[in-house]
């Protein structure tokens, strides 16, 4: 068994013994138009079963509502006024403010964040802060950028001052984001499956094995994202609807985004990010893609929008960091998204040690007992 | 964009990430307007008046491209002295003729050079036969004709019969305060509009306006692309790159249907239908299209007609016969869907054709479409689903409400499964005219076939039962050339039909060669060419719209990916580009110019002008044709060779851009007591009824605008999506999207029920309360939408049905080009569902009598005087005051 917690690289530590890199993809829902190519994409690839009996969920424009065993991109819309904007806008400004000296390059120094320690403006402060608790924990990543790859411009030039005022806080928004596996360094669901089922691939990524799988659910409570669920029954195979519907294809048992690990095999990037239009899903080797997120999370607080952060970028996170990096620009709770996710093994070190010093504690007792018996 | 057309906002979105800005210009708020630098909420129908502001606050604070427009638009041309503006008459042109309701436009024609005004002329036709043939559809690839090239000029542009001064008395009423009242844009917001527009045009910067085509759709449609057009033209964004005006088209390759038209009125390339008892000889025909003594390349249509007769009737078409004009139909009136529907009423038309068109779900007035077809003998549905167009006779509204019983429809339906787009092979054109060929990916399943191969299949058919007739009336059909290399399955080789629509020498050395460009097609014969303007596609026998050598490996303007007609030009009049030498007019904006070494034109584009035609090149007065085009004359299609402020003809409801509300609304003409367009084509009938516009008795029943749009998730009346699970789950249901305000004024609940009722029907959908729609502020009013998506429709085979938004519509058209006013009508909104059967057809009838609605309300062409209204006077709002300058 390899490590439980903290950075890594999952698929050495699975045992793989080459030299694939990580992949994984960075969602900027900057640019994202909602317009759920990626959710049909999936589909279509996958075969994964549509709504048989679909409604209008209540919730903007979303009607699928959030992701599970049929639904392997989730597209989230959040509609917001000025105040909550403005509210994004000053706990993004927080986390700026505790890990950075300023939005935008420093004035009077060349390379930005070269030498600044706890981060530079490489946004990596940005996160979820509610509900972190410090340390190890900490979401928002204050101390990671150091340690993680080399410094990032900001993607200003020049040396002169900044305009960093905020740009005109507008009086609504539509905030669209597309949500997917997080494909995370310590993954939940993998280190609970009793059966084998679920797998770390080459790429770093989790894979559930259908023919594996016995529908235990374990996998289910085990995930900190609600991401894997079990195909039930009552769904349609594409193209059945109603009364026709056939058997159900992998019913019972546990479903997930793959990563496309059938098309990362051919050489291939995953039809969710292939169809993407506007490139908010991108796909690509997980380093390579943090450095951008923090690139663009960088120029997007050059240009006043503090409420820019990343979610999943820092290694240091509860479940080592996440696979699948995201640009949000809000909360993660606005968007779904838990604030400060733990994979359930990660205290299995000091779940075990505390166990065992409960053992040692009550044998200890149960000999005291025994001991003050005889005398 | 976003919402239609996501594929293609990925360039926008990249235009932002280099810094350009966004401004989106809509009802609602949209997945456009997520990325946008700035929404601008406006008020459906109110367009012109915001271009209007912008056309006056770029005259008024001199921000036009000034060398630009003295020489290459018709700023400095005078006008007649018959001309009246509206502004002179209080909301008309010179001209109208209230028997007919429409223009006589000889007024507006330009002053000839010997001095006065342009006497009518046989050629300056009647709105209402202009009308009848949707003659502005004609104006697709070139402007209409002038008798001559030689008019009288004033390069000051202070003669007062000049363009320019016309057109900055026209729109000097339209000011900021006017765009608050018609719009509910506040001056600020227009302010910052008119700022990014004015400050990125000009020599170094171009702006762009991109709109989808529910910009076309009101009665005076084609005028609100003209008024960007005029705006465009004044600041220099016209033929040069990064400008221009692009309409994203609703299908795939609708570009390509109006270059090779499905329109009753056009044959391919533009040339116009030829008329009955207008044009029954050849000469008479051509001399009706284009004059020979006019500029530019129109002055050749004889050519290129010519060559289209000898390609449909090859060796049955000669010199003798008129080249087969006669074999030609002749329009005997308007035979546009809404006439045609009108006439299935009176059981005038036996059969209907429908090829990917949901005319029960998709058209306006979609109760009179359906009733229509339960008058028609057959009708054949060719679709990859069974739509409702297909299934209406027994399970359409009307079969719910007791008005049609399937035991009393004769109609046939014949139901033939299309090919899908990957099922066939073939080319589609875009809206930048690029042609891009598309292979097939696999067979068409069961007895799916393409189009071409059922008409070519029903064609063979058709000729095999008349051979031997002597009936003279046959000839045409027996006479066409019909013969199509087969491939496997009996589909026709499309690249050969390719070829044919490039057209090929017939005599001559090349006999047989294809045609490079259609500056070879001749009038003697010699050529045939199916589609001029496509002339060059199949250049040297190569597929040219196959190409697809990557961006990276050619230079920005990737002449090699695709092939753009006319000639691969990738933007049009492109001389434009080039300052009056034949400059560019910045290197940064330079895209052709003039090598004096060479003699000839050059740069990044296939030059849009006569390639040797120096810049100071100045053709004397007889010359006519492209030999007549100046070397400052960038608009090589255009009679006089300029880009048209103002429209001397061509267009049938006045040479400039005005506003008029639309035929319903609940807001007075706050600019002229003419209330609507009033060459608007109007059909007064008991089942196409109007709601009574802002003022008059009954409008206070109907209080509410709507609005109707797509959605990303759904195809139009959704033929292509309402059967695919995978795109219905995504939005399953019928909704209406209401402001909270106007939800809390009707106690509407989100996510519930209302029903929708206009003049015409009732529908229900589920109430999407959101900010994203605003109540409008105009000037102290308060005017409230609600947007519609039309997606869905009633009947039992699709995945997600609901009623249509379309039903909810009436029929009053453009009349330039006949589109439906579909983007903006009166009604009321109430919670709940509606009822059904006859309590339904009770509701709408109720509605309607207390509106006192009868044929004739809302369809006065002139707006009466003294009916009860209120008419805001327009303030005298004087340029330099507060707020107006920038």
């Amino acid at each position: 068994m390899g490590q439980l917690f903290g950075p890594t690289n999952p698929a050495v530590d699975a045992g793989w013994q080459h030299t694939h890199p990580r992949k994984g993809f960075f969602t900027d829902t900057s640019v994202c138009i909602g317009c759920k190519a990626c959710e049909v994409a999936c589909k279509e690839w996958n075969h994964v079963p549509s709504d048989p009996d679909p409604q209008l969920l209540g919730s903007s424009y979303d009607n699928t509502g959030g992701l599970g065993a049929n639904t392997w991109r989730h597209v989230a819309f959040v509609e917001q006024d000025a105040e909550r904007i403005a509210r994004a806008r000053r706990s993004g400004r927080a986390l700026v403010d505790l890990g950075m000296p300023s939005v935008g390059p420093p004035p009077g120094r060349g390379t930005a964040g070269a030498s600044a320690p706890g981060g530079g403006a490489d946004g990596s402060a940005a996160g979820g802060a509610g509900g972190s608790t410090g340390g190890a924990d900490d979401y928002g990543g204050l101390h990671d950028a150091a340690r993680l790859g080399p410094p990032v411009s900001t993607g200003v030039p020049g040396d002169g001052p900044i305009d960093t005022t905020p740009p005109d806080t507008p009086e609504f928004r539509w905030l669209m984001s597309s949500d997917v596996c997080k494909h995370c360094t310590h993954a939940g669901c993998l280190d609970a499956c009793p059966t084998g089922a679920l797998f770390r691939t080459e790429f770093g990524s989790v894979v559930v094995q259908d023919d594996v799988c016995n529908g235990c659910g374990t996998c289910v409570a085990a995930c900190p994202f609600g991401v894997i669920e079990r195909r039930s029954d009552g769904t349609a195979a594409p193209g059945e609807r109603g009364p026709q519907q056939g058997p159900t294809r992998e019913g019972g048992i546990a479903q997930k985004c793959t990563l496309c690990y059938d098309r990362l095999t051919d050489g291939q990037q995953p039809a969710c990010a292939q169809t993407c239009p506007t490139e908010s899903i991108r796909f690509g080797n997980h380093e390579e893609l943090v450095a951008t997120a923090r690139e663009r999370v960088a120029e997007l607080h050059a240009r006043g929008m503090t409420e820019a952060r990343l979610y999943g970028a820092n290694q240091n996170d509860g479940v080592g960091g996440t696979g699948s990096v995201f640009l949000l620009l809000d909360e993660p709770e606005t968007y779904g998204l838990p604030p400060d996710p733990r994979v359930p093994t990660a205290d299995l070190p000091q779940m075990f040690s505390r166990a065992g010093w409960a053992a040692a504690g009550m044998l200890a007792t149960a000999a005291l007992a025994f001991l003050g018996r005889r005398r | 964009m976003a919402e239609c057309h996501p594929v293609g906002f990925q360039w926008v979105t990249e235009a932002r990430a280099r810094g350009a800005k966004v401004i989106h210009v809509d009802p609602r708020f949209t997945r456009t307007t997520a990325l946008a630098d700035k929404h601008l909420p406006i008020r459906a129908g109110s367009d012109v008046v915001l271009i209007g502001a912008l056309i006056n606050y770029v005259l008024a604070n001199e921000k036009y491209f000034h060398d630009y427009v003295v020489a290459y638009t018709n700023a400095a041309t005078l006008v007649g002295e018959g001309f009246q503006d509206t502004e002179d008459t209080g909301g008309l042109f010179s001209g109208f003729d209230p028997e007919t309701g429409q223009y006589d436009p000889s007024s507006w024609a330009y002053a000839e050079a010997e001095g006065g005004a342009s006497a009518p002329d046989r050629h300056h036709e009647h709105g209402q036969t202009a009308s009848g043939r949707a003659a502005g559809d004609t104006h697709g690839s070139g402007g209409p004709p002038l008798e001559t090239a030689q008019v009288e000029r004033d390069e000051t542009l202070t003669h007062p019969r000049s363009v320019f001064q016309i057109v900055k008395k026209h729109y000097a009423r339209y000011t900021p305060q006017m765009v608050e009242q018609a719009c509910g844009i506040s001056a600020a917001d227009f302010d910052y509009l008119a700022r990014a527009v004015t400050e990125n045009s000009g020599r170094e910067r171009t702006t762009a306006f991109v709109y989808a085509v529910g910009w076309t759709q009101h009665t005076l449609g084609a005028q609100f692309i003209r008024a960007a057009a005029v705006l465009q033209l004044l600041l220099g964004n016209v033929g040069r790159p990064g400008g221009g005006i692009m309409a994203l088209r609703g299908h795939a390759s609708i570009q390509g249907s109006t270059d090779i038209p499905t329109l009753f009125n056009l044959l391919p390339g533009y040339l116009p239908m030829p008329t009955a008892d207008q044009h029954d000889d050849l000469d008479t025909y051509l001399h009706a299209i284009a004059s020979k003594e006019q500029k530019g390349f129109w002055a050749n249509a004889d050519a290129y007609t010519i060559s289209l007769l000898k390609a449909w009737w090859g060796p049955a078409a000669h010199a003798e016969n008129d080249w087969a004009f006669h074999y030609l139909p002749k329009l005997t009136g308007p035979h546009g869907t809404y006439q045609t529907v009108m006439s299935m009423l009176e059981d005038e038309v036996e059969g209907y054709f429908l090829l990917g068109q949901n005319p029960a779900v998709g058209s306006a007035n979609g109760r009179m479409q359906r009733i229509g077809m339960a008058h028609l003998k057959w009708l054949v549905v060719r679709d990859l689903q069974m739509i409702e167009s297909a299934t209406f006779w027994k399970d359409g509204p009307e079969i719910a409400t007791g008005e049609l019983r399937t035991e009393d429809i004769d109609t046939e339906v014949f139901f033939m499964p299309a090919a899908s787009h990957v099922e066939k092979a073939g080319s589609f054109t875009q809206t930048q005219r690029l042609l891009q060929w598309r292979h097939q990916a696999v067979d068409p399943p069961g007895e799916c076939m393409s189009d071409l191969q059922f008409f070519y299949e029903l064609g063979k058919r058709i000729r095999a039962r008349l051979i031997g007739s002597t009936d003279e009336r046959d000839r045409p059909l027996l006479d066409l050339t019909w013969n199509y290399p087969e491939l496997a399955g009996g589909e026709p080789d499309p690249e050969a039909v390719l070829a044919e629509i490039n057209g090929r020498y017939l005599s001559g050395d090349k006999a047989g060669e294809p045609l490079a460009s259609y500056t070879e097609l001749t009038a003697d014969g010699s050529t045939e060419a199916g589609c001029w303007i496509y002339t060059g596609v199949y250049a040297d026998g190569v597929n040219q719209a196959a190409r697809r050598k990557p961006g990276a490996e050619q230079s920005q303007t990737a002449l090699e990916w695709g092939w753009a007609w006319p000639s691969n030009r990738r933007i049009l009049y492109n001389r434009a580009s080039a300052d009056l030498d034949g400059k560019p007019w910045s290197e940064r904006k330079k895209h052709i110019w003039w090598d004096a070494e060479q003699g000839s034109w050059t740069g990044l584009d296939v030059p849009d002008f006569v390639a040797d035609r120096a810049p100071a090149a100045r053709p004397g007065p007889d010359a006519g044709g492209p030999d007549a085009l100046a070397g400052d004359d960038p608009f090589v299609m255009q009679a006089d060779g300029k880009g048209w402020l103002f429209a001397p003809r061509g267009l049938v409801d006045g040479p400039l851009p005005t506003h008029y509300e639309p035929q319903e609304s609940p807001v007075a003409n706050p600019l002229y007591p003419q209330q609507q367009n009033p060459a608007r084509l109007t059909y007064p009938r008991r089942d196409n009824l109007s709601a009574p516009s802002a003022g008059a008795p009954g409008s206070e029943v109907y209080p509410y605008v709507f609005t109707t749009y797509r959605l990303t998730e759904h195809h139009t009346a959704g033929g292509m999506s309402r059967w695919l699970p995978y795109l219905s789950e995504l939005q399953p249901e019928m909704f209406c999207e209401v402001s909270p305000e106007l939800a809390a004024e009707r106690g509407l609940t989100e996510y519930g029920w209302a029903t929708i009722v206009s003049a015409r029907a009732a529908i229900e959908a589920r109430v999407l309360v959101t900010e994203r729609v605003r109540p409008l502020d105009l000037g102290g009013r308060t005017v409230h939408q609600v947007g519609l998506p039309y997606h869905w429709g009633v009947g039992s085979d699709a995945g997600v049905t609901g009623d249509a938004a379309n039903d909810l519509l009436g029929v009053t058209l453009d009349p330039n080009v006949l589109i439906q006013e579909s983007k903006a009508g009166s009604c009321d909104i109430q919670p709940g569902r509606r009822p059904h059967g006859q309590a339904l057809l009770d509701l709408v009838a109720s509605y309607q009598q207390r509106a006192g609605l009868a044929a004739e309300t809302g369809n006065a062409h002139l707006t009466d005087p003294d009916r009860e209204q209120v008419v805001p006077t327009p303030a005298e709002d004087d340029p330099e005051q507060e707020g107006w300058q920038p």
